[in-house]
């Protein structure tokens, strides 16, 4: 028996016989997980909109699955935007995916001051519009992204109508493991997001302003956070983020053009 | 089929007497990552047994028609396999936690505890005895991971499985968190310290001096 198991033939059919088995039991596993893993992305996506938007808190009880989607149908819309004009567009914003429609040739550019090492920008972005119990707008959230120390970074930005004020700046996703923790990691870190709140994106001029800054009397005025120590280059990533998102090749169109307006109606 | 006694040695063995992380020292490098919190240590705990379970069932049912050649590809791959099953269910029904373990519940794949129960044990053991040991060994290693996770959440952040124990001082209560108890390192030394326990109870498992 020793000598057959041990034999060419014997050999190469266990492996190939062992290899089929093992990846038809993968493949099924993944395909029939996939819409369950989805539908996961999506809430999760969903919860961290909530959370920019000021309406659940980071460090309460998590919402459950269904009042997720109650508060998120109740108080958020997700619209389409053309980056080069500002104008709205048509189309199904909530089935919008942003890094998949960048890879999209046609109907994505390559910027020319990519701060942020975002290498594609899709022509259309979603923006998510939260309205107040009336109806009105209460809260816009941009979504960006940007290379951080270690990982590409994403963000919701949320701003108030005036399309200065922010409101928040949650950071939700990174690709591979992440940044450093405790260091970069702490983007995520509640005290330090809460001094985004209030902080103003343009000074009187109209210019963009706000800065991730290691200077204590610009961390102090209503542009500047205070960096995170220890993590200098996640800090940048996060200005080149916003100065990419901010500017014209992001969302630059749309703000100027609500802003001539005296804000978003 | 195995008597009671043989596989009551097999299940609980590990535990204390033969346990993967305090006796032979594997699978060390997640017990370190994933316990700063109960829940992630729990899971990954149950993840690591149906793994190592698994992976022994099936390496012994196909034992006598493993080459020796290439045994331990054919291990791997079964291995594999499983992990890459574990890690998609994780994602389909426990979201949060599979994030929060990241990169850890890819890494089963590398943990010494499954090779090395596959190699030493399921290559040459019955499936029935060969699925217990992996369960036994799963339990070893969440025993570690479930005190070394306890006492960095209790002490680290003040809270068992996300519920407030000692107020801290952050949220208007009395205890200054140790934060050194939420880094990596921390680990380090509480596992040291079990080990130092368990030998000085069971003086039999110190290593014989070179």
């Amino acid at each position: 028996m020793a000598s057959n198991k041990d034999s060419f033939g014997r050999t190469l059919f266990v492996v190939v016989g062992l290899c089929f088995i093992c990846s038809v039991f993968v493949s099924t596993a993944a395909v029939l997980l996939r819409p369950i893993q989805i539908e996961n992305k999506l809430l999760d996506k969903q919860k961290y909109i909530l959370e920019a938007a000021g309406l659940t808190q980071a460090d309460e009880a998590p919402l459950s699955k269904a009042e997720v989607l109650a508060t998120y149908n109740k108080y958020v819309v997700a619209k389409l935007v053309n980056l080069k004009t500002g104008e709205w567009v048509e189309g199904n914003a909530d089935l919008f995916d942003a890094d998949k429609a960048s890879r999209d040739l046609a109907n994505s550019f390559k910027p020319q001051h990519d701060i942020a090492s975002v290498k594609r920008v899709a022509n259309t972005a979603v923006v998510y519009v939260v309205n107040d119990e009336q109806g009105q707008p209460k809260t816009i959230i941009l979504p960006i992204k940007g290379y951080g120390l270690w990982s590409t970074m994403y963000a919701f930005l949320a701003i108030k109508p005036d399309m200065n004020t922010i409101e928040s700046l949650v950071y939700y996703a990174f690709t591979g493991s992440g940044e450093t923790p405790g260091l970069g990691g702490e983007v995520q870190n509640p005290q330090w997001m809460a001094k985004w709140h209030g902080k103003k994106l343009y000074d009187a001029q109209g210019n963009l302003a706000i800065s991730v800054t290691k200077n204590p009397v610009v961390a102090a005025s209503e542009y500047g956070v205070d960096a995170l120590s220890g993590a200098t280059l996640t800090g940048n990533g996060v200005q080149n983020s916003l100065e990419f998102w901010l500017g014209d090749e992001g969302f630059g169109h749309f703000i100027e053009k609500f802003r001539r307006n005296g804000g978003l109606s | 089929m195995a008597n009671a006694k043989e596989l009551k040695q097999v299940l609980s063995g590990p535990i204390v007497n033969n346990n993967p992380i305090a006796l032979q020292v594997l699978g060390v490098c997640s017990a370190l990552a994933v316990t700063s919190k109960l829940e992630t240590a729990l899971v990954m705990t149950i993840a690591l047994t149906v793994v190592t379970a698994f992976s022994n069932l099936f390496i012994s049912m196909l034992r006598n028609h493993i080459p020796s050649s290439v045994r331990i590809i054919v291990q791997m791959t079964i291995i594999a396999s499983l992990v890459i099953v574990v890690d998609q269910v994780l994602q389909a029904y426990a979201y949060d936690v599979a994030k929060q373990l990241s990169v850890f519940v890819g890494l089963i794949i590398t943990n010494c505890i499954v090779m090395g129960r596959a190699e030493a044990y399921a290559m040459k053991t019955p499936p029935m005895m060969s699925f217990m040991d992996g369960i036994g060994n799963g339990l070893g290693y969440g025993a570690i991971l479930m005190s070394v996770g306890f006492i960095r959440e209790l002490f680290g952040n003040g809270s068992l499985f996300g519920v407030e124990i000692l107020s801290k001082i952050s949220d208007g209560g009395w205890y200054q968190p140790n934060g050194l108890l939420l880094l990596p390192p921390s680990a380090f030394f509480l596992i040291g310290t079990l080990i130092w326990i368990i030998r000085t109870v069971k003086p039999e498992q110190v290593e014989a001096k070179g």
